[in-house]
This record gives structure tokens, sequence and C-alpha cells, in this order.
């Protein structure tokens, strides 16, 4: 059954300066469980803002945010870290990985700050590794992993706290082709075969023509969203 | 906590040259304050026992005004009433009275002033170990007619063991006071410059001399623990009555404590600058550590870590490093602290050597192994970090994630 998971009325992200900004203005956006969207457009279209809007990692200037019926615009930042820490998943362009943790660590990194239990973390990370396909490299750090293999492990990390979503900020960026289909395949079959609710903003055709729904912004504003 | 100094540790050793290098920066500074304080301390220790422990006592009982005065005319008796305050008092173990006059010392051909003590000589032996600083001869029985001459003096006079010297001076109330002793021994003292002028001689036969029949013009007391002296002398003052004046060391000998507080706060200057210096290293650290890692905790805090809890890593990243860099410190300091305390190095050059025997101290360096010299050099250590954590621990306490992930 579909499930409304986040929903943006009047959104609006306004940058005072010299020139006044509006990278986001007036978005409203629905996007249900279990959706594989992407969010498109040049740069400085206003991607990332939305993004981080709904990620809450910026406030909106006006507007609200609310995500499985919690609005986010209101909350104090301890409120929205740990709102993230329980309920959002990131994946960044250049995966940000902590440098010092293995690939089983950086994984187990969010559970070990919701105090999962020991016994569950364990079995979630070799899950979660051997989905990625990086069962061999759990004990390898970051600086030991291809770009390819680091994002894997990044999008394990985003699911090890089972997020009401993942957000995906330019994921295939930095990857090759090859890196980049094996990603967007781990990426899909989770969505497929576990519901997990993906959003991306991407200029990477080849992301877009993996997508389901496709939201076109530009100048900030939502030119077209198309469902396929 | 477990995961704060999993990360802490790691975040380390990221950079082990600079962690290293600012390990080994606190190393060297904590060595150097620990030995410059633990010398310092030393050579007030060498002072206290040339000065104090060595004859003036820690805590002394003479008549109101005799200390200003030293007049013999201030003389008193020893009443079984103060015996009694003595003997009940739980940090005394004893007394050694003394009548303590000025003479002049001569020979047939050499004449000198000279301080003249007559001394209970079994008390004394007790208290400050005189027979052991006998270079020559043999110590004084009570009663003997003969006195100890200190080193210095005896040098001045050209005399020995067994040759006599003539005491000439004032007795009690304006009488004469004049003898003639022979040499019993010689004596050197912790202060050189007691030796130069002290001649020793039983209380009998001292008041024989003085013509004060009986009556003492100091009581030293002998303590437990010296750390005491000021606790009784403030106890003591009180039963002992008006008429007698009750002094701990610092009253005794003013101008040695004001010195040891001079030279101490000079230390604490110096002390104050090298750990600024090295204060500024660490900081300079710190902002590289937060320069360079800014970005990371802007990831760290998007996907949920919160502030503080990221401020602590570095607060234990900080911490960490001081604490290790002065523990070593420490360990190495010990070492060459012992070495200089059971090592005591002769000061050099004449002059050097001369002026500190002339201000009547032994010129040595000895280091001291008091543990509180080694306890403050690392709680000043732990402070400083704890300070230097302070700027980081707000910093990313306000951090923006966002900002951050853009650094």
């Amino acid at each position: 059954m579909e499930q409304l998971v986040i929903e943006t009325k009047n959104l609006s992200k306004i940058y005072e300066g010299a020139v006044e900004v509006r990278a986001v203005d007036n978005v409203d956006l629905q996007i249900q469980n279990g959706e594989f969207t992407a969010i498109v457009g040049p740069s400085g279209s206003g991607k990332t803002t939305l993004l981080n809007m709904i990620g809450g990692l910026d406030r909106p200037t006006s507007g609200s945010i609310r995500v499985n019926g919690v609005e986010l615009s209101g909350m104090r930042e301890n409120e929205l870290i740990d709102f993230r820490l329980r309920h959002i998943g990131f994946v960044f362009q250049s995966y940000n990985l902590i440098p010092v943790l293995t690939a089983r660590e950086n994984t187990e990194f969010i559970m070990l700050m919701q105090n999962v239990d020991k016994a569950l973390r364990n079995e979630r990370v070799e899950k979660l590794l051997s989905e990625v396909g990086l069962s061999d490299k759990m004990d390898s750090r970051p600086s030991q992993l291809s770009g390819g293999q680091q994002q894997r492990v990044a999008v394990a990390r985003a699911l090890a706290s089972k997020p009401d979503f993942v957000l995906a900020d330019e994921p295939t960026a930095n990857l090759d082709s090859k890196s980049t289909a094996n990603l967007l395949d781990i990426m899909a079959r989770l969505n497929r075969d576990e519901g997990t609710t993906f959003i991306f903003s991407t200029h990477d055709q080849r992301v877009i023509d993996r997508a389901r729904r496709v939201i076109t912004l530009v100048d900030g504003k939502i030119v077209s969203d198309e469902q396929r | 906590m477990n995961l704060q100094i999993k990360l802490a540790w790691r975040n380390l050793w990221r950079n082990k040259r600079r962690t290293l290098i600012t390990m080994a920066s606190v190393f060297f500074a904590v060595i150097l304050a620990t030995l410059m304080m633990s010398i310092k301390e030393g050579m007030y220790g060498v002072m206290t026992e040339s000065m104090v422990a060595s004859y003036t006592g820690f805590v002394q009982v003479h008549a109101k005004g005799y200390w200003e005065d030293k007049s013999l005319d201030e003389a008193f008796l020893v009443s079984d009433s103060m015996t009694s305050v003595f003997e009940q008092d739980p940090d005394l173990t004893g007394y050694v009275s003394r009548i303590e006059s000025f003479a002049l010392s001569a020979t047939e051909t050499t004449s000198k002033g000279a301080m003249v003590v007559g001394t209970d000589v079994t008390m004394e032996k007790h208290m400050t170990n005189l027979d052991e600083r006998l270079v020559d001869g043999q110590y004084l029985e009570p009663g003997d007619d003969a006195v100890l001459l200190g080193a210095g003096l005896a040098e001045y006079h050209k005399v020995g063991v067994g040759d006599t010297i003539v005491l000439l001076g004032q007795g009690y109330h304006g009488t004469n006071a004049a003898g003639k002793y022979p040499i019993k021994g010689i004596v050197k003292f912790g202060s050189p410059d007691l030796s130069k002028r002290l001649v020793m001689l039983p209380i009998e036969t001292a008041q024989t001399l003085f013509g004060t029949e009986g009556q003492v013009t100091n009581l030293v007391l002998l303590l437990d623990d010296a750390d005491q002296a000021f606790e009784a002398a403030a106890r003591l003052q009180p039963q002992l009555g008006e008429q007698l004046e009750v002094m701990d060391w610092h009253q005794l000998v003013p101008e040695l404590v004001d010195m040891i507080e001079a030279d101490r706060v000079e230390g604490y200057v110096f002390m104050f600058i090298l750990y600024m210096v090295i204060s500024f290293g660490i900081f300079g650290t710190v902002l590289m550590m937060l320069a360079e890692r800014r970005h990371e905790f802007g990831v760290l805090v998007a996907v949920g870590m919160k502030r503080i809890r990221l401020a602590s890593v570095v607060l234990i990243e900080v911490v960490t490093i001081s604490l290790i860099g002065a523990f070593a410190g420490l360990l190495g300091a010990i070492p060459v602290c012992a070495y200089f305390f059971l090592n005591p190095v002769p000061i050099g050059g004449e002059e050097t050597g001369q002026m500190m025997e002339d201000y009547g101290f032994e010129p040595v360096i000895q280091a001291s192994m008091d543990a509180s010299i080694f306890i403050q050099q690392a709680s000043i250590v732990a402070i400083v970090a704890c300070l230097l954590a302070i700027y980081p621990f707000i910093n990313i306490l306000r951090i923006n994630a966002i900002q951050a992930m853009r650094s």
C-alpha cells in the first residue's frame, strides 16, 4: 500500500544578498513510499538545496516539509540531528566515509549511534555488505577501496539504520560507467525487493534512465514531474 | 563512549608525524619544567637544611623581645610548667636548651668576633646530628670545659684539636665574660657562614662563662615532622603565656623564606612562559586538525552524530596527546631528577660558590624528589590541555553541517 513519505508545501529557500537568489521557489512535492525518484535540472537549479531541506540539513525560508507526517521546519538543531539519524539515509557525491574506520565499522557506525544491540549490528552489517557485494572487503579502510566500492559502502551505511528513505546527492558523479551501473543495479534491487525509497539529485543520464519518476527543476521551480 | 574513544584514538594516528611532534613538545616541556622546579625545590631544601635543620630548628621559644635584641639579659629559667606543656604536646619529641651570645675569640696572634652557643650537648646531638659533622676531634660531653670550633673559624685562627682559644665578651647584666678553653673538636656546619663564626660549648660551661646561672636564651623544639612547625608554634604560644614567644622557622629566618619565595616566583614566571610556548604549539595542531577535518565533521553531523558527541571525540584527542606527552615527560624527568638528587653537583666557579657560602648556604645543586613537583607538572599539563580543548569543543558545538561539508 502506498504511503506518503515526504510532503512539501510552498517550500522556498531564498538567499539574501546584493542580489536575492530563490534557490527553491514554492515547491509542492509529494513522494510515496517505495519510489525511485530522480530530481534533475541544470547546475544552480536548486536540486541539492531541495534535497538538503528534505533531509533536514538546511532550513527553508518559508513553507513546510513533512516526513512521515512529522513537520521538520520547526525542529531544533539537535532534534533534527536525531531525526536524521533515525529516519533518513544519506549517500553523498564524494562518498564521505570515515577514513579511520573499516567498511564494516563505517556501516556499523550509524547503528552504534542508535545503540543497536551488537549481535543485531553484526548480522545487519554482514547482510548489507553482502548485498552491495563487499563481503570480502569488510575489513578494508576507505583508502584501500575503489571509488565504486566506497560508494557501495556508503549505500550500506545509509541503509544500516533502516531509514524511511535514502537521499543520494549526485551519487554517481565520481564513478566510472561500470561502477555506476553496478551501483544502480544494487539500489534498484534494494528498491524493488525491500521497498527502500530512493531520491536522487543527478545530472547523470544513466541514473535518469533508471528512475521511475523524474522531477525537473529549473530556477528552483518544478517544471515537470514525469511518472514512468 | 567506546565509539568516541575508538574514533579519537584512530584519528590521533592519522597524521602520526604531527601527533608525535606535538607529544614530543609536551614531553620536553614537562621534562624541562619538572627538572627546573625539582632543582629549585632541591636548592630550597639545601638552604633550609643548611640554615634551619642543622642549626636554627623549626620552632624556638625565647623571652619576648629576645629575638630582636639578642641580649643575654633576656635569658629565662625553664620552669616545670613549661616542660609539662612540651611533654604533653603530641608533635614534640623534646627540646634543646641553648644560651647564645657573642664574644671575641682570640688566640695568641689572631682574634675574631664569634657566635658563642652553649647547648645541651646530648639533645643537640639528637636534633642536629652535630657529632656527625665533626671533621676532627671528639664530640662534647655534658659539663666538658672545652669547645667545638667551626671549621672556618679554626682555619681563620689556624688552630686545631688540642689548641686553646680564649673567649672574651659581656655576660649577664653587664658582667665580664672571659674564659680559656681547649678545642675538643672541629665542626663543619651545613651553612658555611656558621662554620666561620660558631663556637659551641656545653650549656653548663656557657652559663658559667656568661653568669646566667641555669638560665637559657633559646629553647629549640624537636618535632616529629617539620611540616607541623606552624601548627605546633600556634598551639604552644597561648599555653606558654605572653612572657615567652614561640616562633616558627619562617619567623626565625624570614630573609631565607623571602629569598625562597622570590626565587620560586621567578621559577613560576619561567614555567608560565614555557607552557605558553607549548600551548601555542598544541593549539596550532588543534587548529590544523579542525581545518583539515571540517568537511568530515559536517558529514558526521549530517548523518546523525550529535555535536556534543563529536566535540567529545576532539576533546579526547587533545587531552590524550597532552597527557601522553606529559606522562612520558614525567617518566623521563624522574630518572633525571633522581640522578641529581642522588648526586648533588657542587657549584662550579669560585665566585658563585663563594657567593652562596657568603649567603650561608652549602654551594651544591641537588634536585628534589618531592612527589608534589611531579603531580604539579602533570596537573598543569592536564589543565592546559583542557583549556586548549575548549576552543575546538565550542567550535564543533556550533558547526553547521551544510557549511562544513562545503568547506
